[in-house]
């Protein structure tokens, strides 16, 4: 007969499945998720006691509560509605395209990621800026390629913009959710002219500046887009804007010389 | 496999008293498995164990979300699950000593799959006479038994589980091995 400690290890079972959903559902850590219209289709946007922790697309939701498990070692409900707050804030994020105050849950992303996602979300719908805009931005000047890693696992597109950062060679660049057509697709959305945004930047014009005001700005910029032709003045860069006897726009910042 | 569960409970004070929220469902994972197994042979049911591994966590977090950080960095997460655990299943055996038309031990162990039929029957036989013969004895040398060998847990965190000394611990242990040995045999 096998020894008896050996026999009473052997009745060692592991936990039901349904233990840990339970508890987290109890004690209100569960996370949960809705599903809301966008561009690019229904995309599943999920939460935390936090806030917004993932955004994705999925042809169907066990697809996506098992990217969600598989990400963050957490199950994820359906929930019919977000708490109030943080559904009023969703709905603006995701019909304006900004993110205001929408409370995000990034747990677990380096402050470099953070910094990079807070900057992304400053910038305003139907305009882009740089890679080497959002480096210089966070205080991390020459870094665009860890910018463009960050942005390309950003968990939050969409409530997030990183569909707005941009080539300064005019290409649109990488997009994570989906394909990377998707980024043109939402800058189309928003108003932008992609084409004409493209063909700029292809000739090497990185700044458009205004004869009236002597300042110069991204071309997206909202100030840019309204100096008429008569006025408008091309640079390709900052130290030809400042040649010029332009300054930076105060709203766009664009690198100063 | 000792040192390694210990690792694993290993910084879950610290972690939980710089963040409750964030650290809790690590120490349900952590903790899950080895508290339902314990409640599994402590109650003999299923579906009590369940009930009484969520409701154990489900205390132990309004617990953690009042205590200051002070408190939850000194805790020993385990041994104090255990407490609670321990505490839900004495009742819960109380109130089914006291209706005795409760079922109990309602749903047989899952045997186990891997070997052939006989040779499983053999081992779902083997494995129902030694839960019956565990159940017959005395709740605090049943409860020392299992938390040492289905458990896994050393006898330190046992005794502050228990709360009682370690050497009534080890001598209740070695009492209830030789009863559990000596009742199989009569029985074969």
């Amino acid at each position: 007969m096998t020894d008896i400690t050996v026999r009473l290890a052997a009745l060692r079972e592991p936990a039901p499945a349904s233990i840990f959903p339970g508890v987290l559902d109890r004690t209100g850590l569960a996370d949960h998720y809705v599903t809301r219209p966008s561009p690019l289709g229904p995309v599943f946007v999920a939460f935390t006691s936090r806030g917004i922790s993932l955004v994705d697309l999925a042809a169907v939701p066990e697809a996506f509560a098992a990217r969600y498990r598989a990400r963050f070692g957490r199950p994820v409900l359906p929930a019919a509605e977000p708490p109030a707050p943080l559904a009023a804030a969703l709905r603006k994020a995701l019909a304006e395209g900004r993110t205001g105050r929408l409370p995000l849950d990034l747990t677990g992303l380096s402050h470099f990621q953070e910094a990079v996602l807070h900057k992304a979300a400053e910038i305003p719908p139907g305009e882009v800026r740089p890679y080497s805009w959002v480096a210089g931005e966070i205080g991390h000047p020459g870094s665009e390629r860890a910018v463009g890693n960050a942005l390309a696992a950003n968990p939050v597109p969409l409530v997030v913009p990183c569909h707005r950062v941009v080539r300064a060679d005019g290409r649109l660049g990488r997009y994570s959710l989906g394909t990377d057509d998707n980024k043109r697709l939402l800058l189309e959305a928003e108003g932008l002219e992609v084409a004409a945004h493209e063909s700029l930047a292809a000739r090497g014009v990185r700044y458009l500046g205004s004869a009236t005001t002597g300042v110069y700005c991204h071309p997206t910029c909202r100030h840019a887009r309204r100096i008429t032709a008569r006025h408008r003045m091309e640079f390709r860069d900052a130290r030809a804007a400042r040649a010029a006897g332009y300054r930076p726009c105060r709203d766009c910042r664009p690198k100063a010389a | 496999m000792r040192t390694k569960t210990n690792t694993a409970v290993g910084g879950l004070a610290a972690e939980l008293a710089h963040d409750r929220d964030a650290a809790f469902p690590r120490l349900v994972r952590t903790l899950q498995d080895g508290l339902f197994a314990g409640a599994l042979r402590l109650t003999g049911s299923r579906t009590d164990a369940e009930e009484i591994t969520q409701e154990s966590f489900v205390r132990a977090y309004r617990a953690l979300k009042s205590y200051p950080d002070e408190r939850v960095r000194e805790l020993r997460v385990r041994e104090w699950l255990w407490t609670i655990t321990l505490n839900l299943c004495r009742n819960r055996a109380r109130a089914r000593a006291r209706r005795p038309e409760a079922p109990s031990g309602e749903d047989p162990a899952v045997p186990d799959p891997a070997p052939g039929p006989e040779q499983q029957a053999l081992v779902t036989a083997d494995r129902e006479s030694l839960e019956r013969h565990l159940a017959r004895l005395p709740w605090a040398i049943r409860a020392a038994l299992v938390l040492r060998y289905v458990a896994d847990l050393p006898y330190a965190e046992i005794a502050t589980a228990l709360d009682r000394p370690v050497g009534t611990v080890r001598s209740d242990v070695h009492r209830g091995l030789q009863r559990l040995r000596q009742s199989l045999e009569e029985e074969s």
